[in-house]
């Protein structure tokens, strides 16, 4: 036990020393702690799969198939961008999937249209913002749970997709973009392709948003204690609405990538992802009671989800026992931190009786 | 110092032997004997930190000992949880209030054992009847069916007494009760108390207050740093022995304010109402003046301080600070204006519990902790290791969250995190509830110096001899309305409560009562 006054050696005033002399013993014990972070953990998991799929599975470690395999989870890891910091400040977005394949149909049938596609993706991204802003508006004016308010709005997206395009789908979509898009053309020198390289840069932003600016304290502490953070002078109803905009943006955004990847635009793409995206932030550690989490982690879930499907893939998994082994990952990963805390537990009440 | 009792004399009802109990590297707890008797009262005493409230939770079942035991009746016994406790007949109020914001008063009071009637359902009148009388019982005003959401803290605490004293206790477990309560809620609670006493239970208390202890105890165990210091009788104590040893060396435990001379005004209150909680309210605080607002518990003090600072949103009426009018509604507006409210309640508004304790501090500055948005690391610690220094914050590492410290360390936190924005109107609400006799002191001489600088402070406080030895004017509020306004001269505890409790005789109405046109009640 330490204090930062020194209550007990005397007249201590001058207390500020001690303060700091605290800080320096603190860094040496903290490493251990540290060490059992989830994130961490999980990085170290996803190398090692990373290891084992290049000793164990023929084709794994191959160029194409790394560039495959990253593109595959294009549209998931950007939008578990804008997801994350939702997710740490307590809300959610289920609608994520549905205005993916809302800005596809829309991309389609404008395409179908004879509109010039550097108009299109404007468009959509619009679209996606007005729906973001939407459930935005719902959550802070309205004061309906984002739950049930992205539910609601999962529905019409998905719905509004299918009067725009019906069940038609549209294709041959401009080489130049469809090139951007696919996984054989690369950011010269690497085998990364170019979602990719854009989703990496958009990562660092978020995670300097998260972890290093105002906005990004303000959201977790939203997450975890929103009245406290507004009698703090915290904006409250700003950050969610703005996170929410960003979401429904992105994806719009994925949504055309989806569109350019598949050169399919349809009006029931991508449906199911938004779980996928919420279960790889999950994975990574994120609360989802809102207040923890690291965009390093975020990003390590996706990958990580990503890598194993690729893998399995590689090894003639069905598609169904690739969902059961998310599914398990996912468990273990709410379990685990649990497990650490009980065994810590036990570990000091036995040092204690000893 | 295990005490086996001599032969004859009854066994204690509760009784904790040798407890340890650690957190991490924080030793909370080291080898802590008590013992509880049928028919007493006992006082814990420590100062914030000590280990009282860890002490209470291994008697209540939510810790396990790492080492020693718990005695029930002679007879060690394993508490897997509150509910083992309980159903051994203890009743605990736990220093913070944990009630269910969107169940009423009555369903959180019978929480888990509502009376039934037949097919199991709910006997919701019986419910709702047995509460009204226990309320009546402590002699508040509460409406049994009102969801607890928006109580304010003593609201919520008096739900928790009432809880508590609802089912037939042998031991009545109470961390803190009195902290957000005003005399005359503390004289209600201490009759129901000792009735409960006279009946044969056993009871611990604790307070900060130690005229409290004085009056409601009859043997007291002091705590200093986890360790056992005294258990001792109260009987030849003085306040200063008790201090000594809960400090381990001598203290002024009081702190007057300094007469300063008063500026300009710094914020002026024209007329401002919230339907059903306050009306009409009019004030003003000058620089280098502090100004208490006093009432009894619900009579709106918190209500109105919440809404001056916009957190609450006023239906009518004008904040003004330096003259220019405050947008309702906005906390950031009055920030930005240089005001600054530490809230009543640290668990919901004060503090963010899971967040570390720098990042607390750090919450209400963030725009000036680095550029562009953009947040410095070193000066976020910075502002946290000065302020936790200068409120002698006990703590094991600023990056620990909040929520793992005592009771009073969180509270100063919450005023850390609010001095540091060096606002010029500083609101505190309740500022030194749960803080020990020491750093009260502290707390005080940092408020009458930061006055002398020019700071206005507006302070509401239920702890009448801090009212009166801080407050250079006071305002009492009864009812949702502003009755009376005492210059410090005027001010004594007969005054003061007088006008709280609405009796006219001494009541010196103020302008803003007076405009209302009604009478006072
Ligand atoms: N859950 C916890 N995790 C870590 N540390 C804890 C936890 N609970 C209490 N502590 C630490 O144990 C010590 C004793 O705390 P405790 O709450 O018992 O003090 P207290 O005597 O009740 O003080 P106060 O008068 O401020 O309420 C403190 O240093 C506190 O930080
Ligand atoms: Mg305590």
């Amino acid at each position: 036990m330490r204090q930062a006054g020194g209550k007990d050696d005397a007249p201590v005033r001058e207390a500020g020393g001690e303060a700091a002399r605290g800080e320096v013993a603190a860094g040496r014990r903290r490493t251990y702690a540290e060490l059992l972070r989830w994130d961490t953990a999980l990085g170290v998991l996803l190398v090692a799969v990373l290891l084992a799929g290049a000793g164990g599975t023929e084709g794994f470690a191959e160029t194409t198939n790394l560039s495959a395999a990253l593109n595959d989870t294009a549209e998931i890891a950007l939008i578990a961008l804008p997801m994350t910091l939702l997710v740490v400040a307590g809300q959610v977005d289920l609608s994520v999937a549905s205005m993916l394949g809302l800005s596809s149909a829309l991309a389609g049938s404008l395409w179908d249209a004879g509109w010039a596609f550097e108009l299109i993706v404007p468009v959509c991204l619009l679209v996606g913002l007005a729906g973001g802003l939407l459930n935005g508006w719902l959550v802070t004016r309205v004061g309906l749970p984002a739950l049930a308010v992205t539910i609601g709005t999962l529905t019409l997206y998905r719905g509004l997709a299918s009067v725009v395009l019906g069940n038609k789908a549209v294709a041959d979509f401009p080489e130049t973009y469809a090139q951007w898009a696919s996984y054989t053309k690369t950011v010269p020198g690497t085998f990364v392709p170019y979602p990719i390289a854009l989703f990496a840069v958009l990562a660092v932003g978020a995670a300097v948003v998260l972890h290093r600016t105002r906005y990004g304290r303000a959201m977790f502490a939203i997450g975890a204690q929103e009245q406290a953070a507004w009698f703090a002078g915290v904006r409250v109803n700003r950050i969610k609405l703005v996170l929410f905009a960003l979401t429904g943006l992105t994806a719009a955004f994925a949504g055309i990538v989806h569109t350019l990847r598949y050169g399919s635009a349809r009006a029931d793409n991508g449906i199911g992802l938004e779980l996928v995206v919420i279960a790889s932030v999950l994975l990574g550690g994120v609360d989802f009671n809102g207040g923890k989490g690291t965009l390093g982690g975020a990003v390590a879930g996706v990958l990580l989800i990503g890598v194993l499907n690729n893998l399995l893939t590689l090894n003639d998994v069905s598609n169904e026992i690739q969902v059961v082994v998310t599914g398990v990952l996912l468990i273990v990963s709410v379990l685990t931190p649990r497990v650490i805390a009980v065994a810590g537990e036990r570990r000091q009440r036995r040092t204690a009786a000893t | 110092m295990a005490q086996a009792a001599p032969a004859g004399a009854p066994a204690p009802v509760l009784a904790l032997e040798e407890v340890t109990k650690s957190f991490g590297s924080v030793r909370a707890l080291r080898g802590v004997s008590l013992a509880l008797h049928a028919g007493e009262a006992h006082a814990l005493a420590g100062e914030n930190g000590a280990g009282k409230s860890t002490l209470i939770k291994t008697l209540a079942g939510v810790h396990r000992p790492d080492s020693g035991t718990v005695l029930l009746d002679g007879a060690p016994v394993t508490f897997h949880g509150p509910a083992d406790a309980r159903a051994a007949g203890i009743a605990v109020i736990y220093q913070e209030p944990t009630l269910f914001a969107d169940l009423s008063v009555a369903e959180n009071i019978f929480m888990g054992r509502q009376p039934l009637r037949a097919l199991r359902r709910v006997d919701h009148t019986a419910v709702r009847d047995a509460t009204a009388a226990l309320l009546r019982r402590l002699g508040v005003d509460l409406d049994p069916e009102r969801p607890a959401r928006g109580l304010s803290i003593a609201d919520q605490q008096i739900v928790e007494i009432a809880k508590a004293l609802s089912f037939d206790a042998r031991v009545l477990v109470m961390d803190e009760p009195t902290a957000a309560l005003t005399g005359t809620e503390t004289d209600r609670l201490f009759a129901v108390v000792e009735a409960l006493r006279k009946e044969g239970a056993a009871v611990l208390f604790v307070s900060h207050r130690l005229t409290e202890i004085f009056r409601l105890c009859r043997s007291v165990t002091t705590l200093r740093d986890g360790a056992l210091v005294a258990s001792e009788p109260l009987a030849g104590l003085t306040e200063d022995d008790l201090v000594r040893r809960m400090v381990g060396r001598d203290l002024d435990a009081l702190y007057a304010k300094r007469d300063t001379r008063t500026g300009e005004t710094a914020l002026e209150v024209r007329r401002l109402t919230r339907e059903g909680v306050f009306h009409d309210v009019s004030f003003e605080v000058r620089r280098g003046e502090i100004v208490a607002l006093a009432g009894l518990v619900g009579a709106g003090r918190s209500e109105v301080v919440q809404a001056v600072f916009g957190v609450d949103r006023a239906d009518a009426g004008e904040v003004l600070v330096r003259g220019a009018a405050l947008r309702r509604g906005s906390p950031t507006a009055a920030m930005d204006a240089g005001l600054a409210l530490v809230p009543e309640d640290r668990r919901q508004q004060g503090l963010v519990m899971e967040l570390s304790i720098e990042r607390n501090i750090a919450l209400t500055g963030l725009h000036t902790l680095g550029r562009g948005g953009l947040v410095r690391r070193a000066a976020e610690r910075a502002r946290a290791g000065d302020w936790a220094a200068r409120l002698r914050l006990r703590f094991d590492r600023l990056s620990d969250a909040a929520g793992v410290l005592s009771g009073g360390n969180q509270q100063k936190v919450v005023l850390a995190k609010w001095l540091a924005t060096e606002p010029e109107v500083l609101i505190v609400d309740e500022p030194t509830r749960g803080i020990d006799v020491g750093t009260k002191a502290e707390v005080h001489r940092l408020l009458s110096e930061l006055a002398a600088e020019g700071l206005a402070v507006l302070m509401v406080s239920s702890d009448l001899p801090e009212v009166l030895g801080m407050a250079d004017r006071v305002l009492v509020m009864h009812e949702g309305r502003l009755v009376a306004e005492l210059p410090r001269a005027e001010a004594t505890e007969e005054s003061v409560l007088a006008a709280a409790t609405g009796r006219t005789g001494a009541v010196r109405r103020t302008e803003a009562a007076a405009l209302d046109g009604e009478g006072t009640p």
